[in-house]
């Protein structure tokens, strides 16, 4: 699985980085900023597709 | 005569500061005694009926489900509310035919005088883009998360000793109201705290705010009176900051520059007038609706006590299933939206509380789901001018929450709650019969 951040789409709710803070850290402005890149550690699929449930701008999604 | 702008304390002080408030603002041609109250909410919507905020979910539902997704009334002069997810969320990205040139449905409305938007009365809340993003951009930092989270001890300690201010408490006999003796006091001094106001004011502080913002069924001279006092304490403030500047949000915004100018004290003042504005009635309203639904819920109440973890997913089901503030966008020009026929400087609500329980966005929208996994709410709103303060709210809700079910375990509603009215929705009298405390 992969994730993928929108950043023209992100308003900076801050729900992945609370919810995801493997892969998401926010930035100065409070903006999220994706930390991880290629394919996911299998262990952290569950917390990506909680993050992507959870942005309510629909920024972040997954791809199998 | 009573002015319908009297049911809503918010838009007054608004209009008041704003320039626009003696300048350049048409009245609309609109007498609440016309029209009483509302019978039909499908064609006569009125969000500022004081039948309207308790009943509001059912209202909402109704109309869904009699196929009415966007109510109208030609009360205000003509005011649409749409009321699902995706409706709200269509107004709320667009921002060329809706604008935020004023946010707080009132009687009068800007005329052509008026100060124009993009930039408005109280940038950014009033501001549309391209100027928006400037004027928010300086707020963003303060308001961060990493700036926000170490407040959570001092939030804590605030927390506790407001408990501690409620003085014996015997379970079982005594009745607090969870709303005024409690969640009343947080954002207020919270935002004080922040700002860098002397620790001894905060009393003083405190009822400036109180006395403009919760004094609704005052005379209006009475809270103009109350305002002024307000923004005469705040500017002592603000100079004082000038000549002392420290380490605060205050001395933050003196230094802060826009396009390369600083902010003038007179800026600062309005912007610290927003913050309150934006910021103490509703944090206020989310604290209590979350109170008032522990204290008719056990096993929720109880879910909390026992599982803390939870908490994560509880605060954002308050704020999804109890959504404080709805806002306003005034048409910027003569269109169909979906059908409706929309007038140039015709009021369009944006009643997220109601987007936030729509079925076709939320899996069972109606339930108050503890731990509800997923959950795009849209409580703070969507787009560009998402709330600056909701790392801020989340926190205080969060810490309100925890720190009065770890004094009070149990507790149960102990009369009747009586709710807000007008756009920002709570519930302003909490009676609460304390069960269990612990030491
Ligand atoms: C639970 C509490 C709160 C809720 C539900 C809430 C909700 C909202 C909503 C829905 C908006 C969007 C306005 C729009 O679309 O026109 C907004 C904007 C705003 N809020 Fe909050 N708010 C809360 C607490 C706070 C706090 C604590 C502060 C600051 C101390 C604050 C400051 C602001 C500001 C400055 C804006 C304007 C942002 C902009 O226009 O870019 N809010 N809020
Ligand atoms: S949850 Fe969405 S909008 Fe919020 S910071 Fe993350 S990506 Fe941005």
């Amino acid at each position: 699985m992969r994730v993928q951040l929108d950043v023209d789409k992100c308003q900076g709710h801050n729900r992945c980085y609370v919810l995801a803070p493997e892969l998401f850290d926010v930035d100065d402005l409070g903006q999220a900023i994706l930390i991880v890149e290629g394919d996911l550690d299998p262990g952290l699929e569950g917390k990506a597709r909680l993050a992507a449930s959870n942005c309510p701008e629909y920024a972040i999604t997954t791809t199998d | 005569m009573t002015e319908v702008s009297d049911h809503n304390a918010f838009q007054q002080k608004e209009a008041r500061y704003s320039p626009e408030g003696s300048f350049g603002w048409e009245r609309v041609k609109y007498d609440p005694d016309d029209y009483g109250p509302v019978s039909d909410w499908a064609k006569d919507f009125d969000h500022a009926d004081p039948a309207y905020n308790p009943q509001a979910p059912n209202i909402w539902k109704d109309l869904r489900e009699s196929g009415c997704p966007v109510a109208h009334s030609e009360r205000y002069g003509g005011v649409w509310a749409p009321l699902t997810h995706e409706l709200v969320t269509e107004v709320a990205y667009d921002t060329d035919n809706f604008s935020s040139r004023n946010v707080v449905v009132s009687t009068s409305r800007p005329g052509d005088l008026a100060q124009p938007a993009p930039i408005g009365a109280a940038p950014p809340i009033t501001s549309d883009p391209p100027f928006h993003a400037i004027a928010r951009r300086i707020m963003l930092a303060p308001f961060a998360p990493k700036q926000i989270d170490p407040w959570e001890d001092e939030v804590r300690s605030l927390c506790r000793n407001l408990l501690d201010e409620l003085g014996d408490i015997k379970p079982g006999e005594s009745i607090i109201d969870a709303a005024t003796d409690y969640a009343q006091h947080i954002p207020v001094n919270v935002i004080g705290r922040m700002l860098g106001f002397p620790a001894e004011d905060e009393a003083l502080f405190r009822g400036f705010v109180h006395s403009t913002l919760e004094t609704i069924n005052q005379p209006r001279d009475v809270r103009m009176d109350g305002f002024e006092k307000l923004a005469e304490y705040i500017n002592k403030q603000v100079v004082d900051h000038v000549d002392n500047p420290r380490d605060d949000l205050t001395s933050y915004m003196l230094n802060a520059e826009v396009e390369g100018n600083q902010l003038s004290p007179e800026h600062v003042t309005g912007s610290i007038i927003l913050l309150l504005i934006a910021g103490v009635d509703t944090t206020w309203s989310a604290i209590g609706s979350a109170l008032l639904h522990l204290a008719e819920n056990a096993s929720d109440r109880q879910r909390l006590v026992e599982e803390p973890d939870v908490m994560t997913f509880a605060v954002e089901e308050f704020l999804r299933s109890y959504a404080p503030v709805t806002m306003a966008r005034m048409v910027t020009k003569d269109q169909d939206f979906h059908g409706c026929p929309m007038k140039k400087d015709d009021w369009v609500l944006l009643p997220f509380p109601a987007a936030n329980l729509d079925p076709e966005a939320f899996d069972d929208a109606d339930s108050f789901v503890i731990d509800r996994e997923e959950n795009r709410h849209a409580a703070f709103g969507l787009g560009i001018h998402r709330c600056l303060g909701s790392n801020l709210a989340r926190l205080e809700l969060r810490i309100a929450i925890e720190e009065f079910i770890a004094r009070f375990p149990n507790f149960e509603l102990s009369g009747e709650a009586e709710w807000s009215v007008g756009q920002i929705r709570g519930p302003r009298v909490i009676p609460v019969r304390v069960l269990e405390v612990t030491s």
